[in-house]
């Protein structure tokens, strides 16, 4: 039997074939998958904010693209996976609202993408494809198996990247 | 920095936001009602304390496709309020508004019309004017609000908003939720207000506690 592991916001976790990993309704937050396709262990965390430095209260590391891919790294670590295989394919990070007033608030999507590409980019894992930005939300699932990241929006088809 | 931890409210302090609940979304309430011309009623509002992994199952679930409208709060009261609904329960209500005499075609992606939109947005315009202007004559607080801005999708990525403006403060998101409904359930759906940490001390304050 194979299981689905669900992953809330601001949350991880982690996932071995014949498992699936899934995270439902990303809005502005954005989902990372990190993969070992050689050990074929997968993670995934749920951010909310781009940098956890700019925040006071930053416990929850997995909140932040920052420091939530350095712990999701670990926990893959933990579980038999090795750093120099991973790869990674990221979704999310829409604009929900079209706000007219507020840049800040506008852009938490974009910034939240933006963030997330340049720690993947100093950590040099590769981002092999990507569903990003726009206006709607995207519930996202991830198999170890076959490597896939299939993307589920409200009506729109279905994307498998 | 506010005094406020939202880890240590206590019930009195529940007690009153409660009542902040009750109030306005009872005139909320009563404003959809005239609209739709028809007896709407609310459960008691629940005040909760919530992770953010916990919010979306509040409204039954992240995949929900809901209608989302959301204001956000300026003047002393700084937040967001969000009316949200089921698509279906919102085209339910759009039609009873518009006498389904509509006859624009509706549009690919939503499957509203731009007359339905519009009525959607008026619809959140005038029910949350109802809900934060019966808080702001409780409270003697100046509360501003934007236009609405509205958004057709799963019930967790519109909640991701408000949930990441509360993320930059801590680890909980603090809702005043109050859920409604008219008797054979074809309108139902939920207020929410959603002060920063700083305005639930000014509302609370300025009641006294």
């Amino acid at each position: 039997m194979n299981n689905t592991i669900k992953v809330g916001m601001a949350d991880a976790n982690v996932c071995k074939p014949p498992d699936v990993i899934t995270t439902l309704g990303l809005g502005s937050c954005v989902g990372i998958v990190l993969y070992d396709p050689i050990m074929k262990i997968a993670g995934l965390v749920h951010v909310m904010l781009p940098d956890s430095t700019k925040i006071i209260n930053n416990s929850n590391k997995y909140k932040f693209a920052d420091t939530g891919i350095d712990k999701l790294i670990q926990d893959m670590e933990d579980i038999g996976a090795l750093k120099r295989n991973l790869v990674a394919k990221i979704a999310g990070g829409a604009q929900m609202f079209s706000f007219s007033n507020n840049l800040e608030m506008m852009r938490i999507g974009d910034r939240n993408v933006e963030a997330t590409k340049e720690k993947l980019k100093q950590l040099g894992i590769p981002i092999l494809a990507e569903d990003t930005g726009a206006n709607y939300g995207r519930t996202i699932e991830f198999s170890p198996e076959t490597g896939l990241l299939t993307i589920k929006s409200f009506g729109r088809d279905l994307k498998v990247l | 920095m506010s005094d406020l931890d939202l880890n240590k409210i206590n019930n009195m302090q529940y007690d009153v936001l409660r009542e902040i609940g009750n109030i306005g979304a009872g005139n909320a309430t009563t404003a959809l009602s005239q609209m739709i011309n028809a007896k709407v009623s609310m459960n008691v509002p629940k005040v909760e304390l919530l992770e953010f992994k916990e919010i979306s199952n509040m409204v039954g679930g992240e995949e929900r496709i809901v209608v989302g409208i959301l204001f956000t709060l300026g003047g002393d009261i700084e937040g967001m309020m969000m009316f949200m609904m089921d698509k279906v329960v919102s085209m339910h209500l759009v039609n009873i508004l518009l006498g389904n005499t509509e006859h624009s075609k509706p549009n690919e992606q939503t499957d509203f019309s731009e007359m339905g939109l519009s009525a959607l947005n008026e619809i959140g315009n005038i029910i949350s004017g109802a809900y934060l202007s019966s808080l702001s004559s409780l409270t003697n607080l100046t509360i501003t609000s934007s236009i609405p801005y509205m958004a057709i999708d799963m019930a967790g990525a519109i909640l991701s908003v408000p949930a990441i403006e509360f993320g930059k403060i801590g680890d909980k998101a603090l809702l005043i939720e109050t859920e409604f409904g008219d008797m054979d359930n074809y309108v139902n759906g939920y207020f929410i207000l959603i002060p920063t940490l700083n305005s639930y001390s000014a509302i609370l304050k300025s009641l006294g506690l």
